[in-house]
């Protein structure tokens, strides 16, 4: 009996249209593509991103050159000299991310005592050359500079939960 | 009309019969290929919406321009010629597929007057021409001198030559029913409504004809040809304009059939019903229509189904098709003798 069932369930194609409805109702279903460069997707107020260096609101550079991100650093991405400035402080001469060896771990961030290196939401950088992806510090600055807005934020909505 | 024709005549003189073959041949060439590159369009659209994505929409408006955009990029590309392959074998093959899917065409009626050559066995010339297009298949996978290549065009030649059985005795069905290997006639035999044609009758073969005519042009779910994701098939030593080639034929194939298909099951130029509003649109709007609805079940068949083991595709075209339609050629010239006759006619 049962093989007479599946005999006629074969041959009358009864799975292969059942397949063919499914596929018909996807066809006007809603599409879920995101376009990225016209729409984009939300990103958490922790996202790791492009690095930036921080400057305090008086303009004054955070970093101490402390070295703990490059202490921290697994992926041996950061490098940092440093003198003591005219004022007595000690401040960083050299301050490099290679973002080729990068894996975006935010341990840096975590280590920094003074908030100085965050990561950004920028995602969608590029280098046209060998050596373009090693920022520098004034790089990593200028990038802190233009984004100063949103890391204050991002830094503002997570702050309750460290 | 006639005065430009007269006037046309006279300034090409002796050439004239050639000149007004080669523009009749273009006129049905161009829009052949301009409806495989906005087959292609849709296919990747409506693929697409199956999977909910929207496919192509950066080239042009809504992404119309993509197919211009492929076209463009495959025409710029280097034709690579393996060390190993025989050269003029190897430039051969293409040509030996996109012909007989051109020339098929020839006979192919788009409305009961306009066909170039409406010649008295067109049924029979389409059969002829299309099992042709094997031998570039073969040609390919014998010219790259690659196992791979090999391997994909064994598989498509004994797939297309198995396949053509099947979808022969389907023919041989609607031949029985219209008494006519004229494709014209056999149109005209299938005047009136969606009732009068021969899907209906002939339901079994119709539904052969359809799925031998998937696996006929490979297309999924009898692509285990190409099989991208396993051998990549006859064509895998092919780039740039020689591969298109393969490209366009197989389209112009899928048309093809899908064009037969409407002619043959689903009364080709009438329309849905045979009373006002229907009968206002043109014929050749119909068969159109038609050909868009077999194409689009292409696209969906592609869009839904998983690609077939290489042993079940031989056994369904070998154990189960030719079995059917043999049967149903068998009901359709038992009932002719009988009073119920008229049931398949």
């Amino acid at each position: 009996m049962n093989k007479i069932k599946s005999f006629f369930s074969t041959f009358l194609l009864i799975e292969l249209l059942k397949g063919l409805a499914l596929t018909g109702r996807y066809l006007f279903a809603r599409k879920i593509t995101v376009q990225f460069p016209d729409e984009r997707t939300p990103l958490s107020p922790r996202f790791r991103g492009l690095h930036a260096l921080r400057r305090y609101p008086g303009g004054e550079e955070r970093c101490i050159a402390c070295k703990l991100c490059e202490a921290v650093c697994p992926a041996l991405a950061i490098t940092i000299e440093s003198a003591q400035r005219d004022d007595g402080t000690r401040r960083t001469t050299r301050y490099d991310i290679d973002l080729t060896k990068c894996i975006f771990c935010g341990m840096c961030e975590e280590a920094c005592p003074v908030d100085a290196i965050v990561e950004t939401r920028i995602f969608d950088y590029h280098g046209e050359k060998r050596g373009d992806l090693v920022y520098t510090k004034e790089m990593l600055l200028a990038v802190g500079d233009k984004n100063e807005a949103q890391i204050a934020k991002d830094k503002a909505a997570d702050a309750k939960y460290r | 009309m006639t005065d430009a024709l007269t006037y046309l005549q006279g300034l090409f003189g002796f050439a004239w019969p050639l000149v007004w073959s080669m523009a009749k041949i273009v006129a049905i060439v161009a829009p052949l290929m301009l409806g495989v590159a906005y087959l292609t369009y849709a296919e990747r659209k409506i693929i697409g919406y199956m999977q909910l994505r929207i496919g192509p929409n950066r080239v042009g408006p809504k992404g119309w321009l993509q197919p211009i955009a492929d076209a463009l990029k495959l025409l710029m590309k280097e034709i690579v010629l393996p060390t190993s392959a025989n050269k003029g074998l190897f430039l051969l093959a293409p040509v030996l597929a996109i012909g007989p899917a051109l020339a098929a065409w020839a006979v192919v009626p788009f409305t009961p007057e306009l066909v170039l050559a409406n010649i008295d066995a067109s049924l029979l010339y389409i059969m002829a021409i299309t099992s042709m297009g094997v031998y570039g298949i073969v040609l390919a996978g014998w010219a790259s001198n690659s196992k791979y290549a090999f391997l994909g065009a064994m598989r498509a030649s004994a797939q297309i030559v198995s396949y053509e059985i099947a979808m022969g005795f389907a023919l041989v069905g609607v031949l029985m029913a219209a008494q006519s290997l004229n494709l014209v006639e056999i149109v005209k035999a299938q005047q009136g409504g969606v009732f009068s044609w021969y899907w209906l009758p002939l339901f079994p073969l119709f539904i052969v004809y359809l799925i031998a005519g998937v696996a006929e042009t490979n297309r999924a779910p009898f692509d285990v040809v190409e099989g991208e994701s396993e051998i990549v098939g006859f064509h895998v030593d092919y780039a740039g304009m020689a591969f298109a080639i393969f490209f366009l034929a197989e389209y112009a194939n899928m048309i093809l059939v899908a064009t037969m298909t409407s002619l043959m099951f689903l009364g080709g130029w009438n329309p849905l019903f045979d009373f006002a509003p229907f009968t206002w649109i043109p014929g050749f709007v119909w068969l159109l229509a038609k050909v868009c609805f077999i194409l689009f079940l292409f696209l969906w068949f592609r869009a839904t189904f998983p690609r077939y083991r290489y042993d079940q595709i031989m056994r369904l075209g070998w154990k189960v098709f030719i079995p059917v339609t043999l049967v149903w050629i068998l009901v359709v010239g038992a009932a002719m003798q009988t009073s119920y006759g008229h049931l398949f006619h």
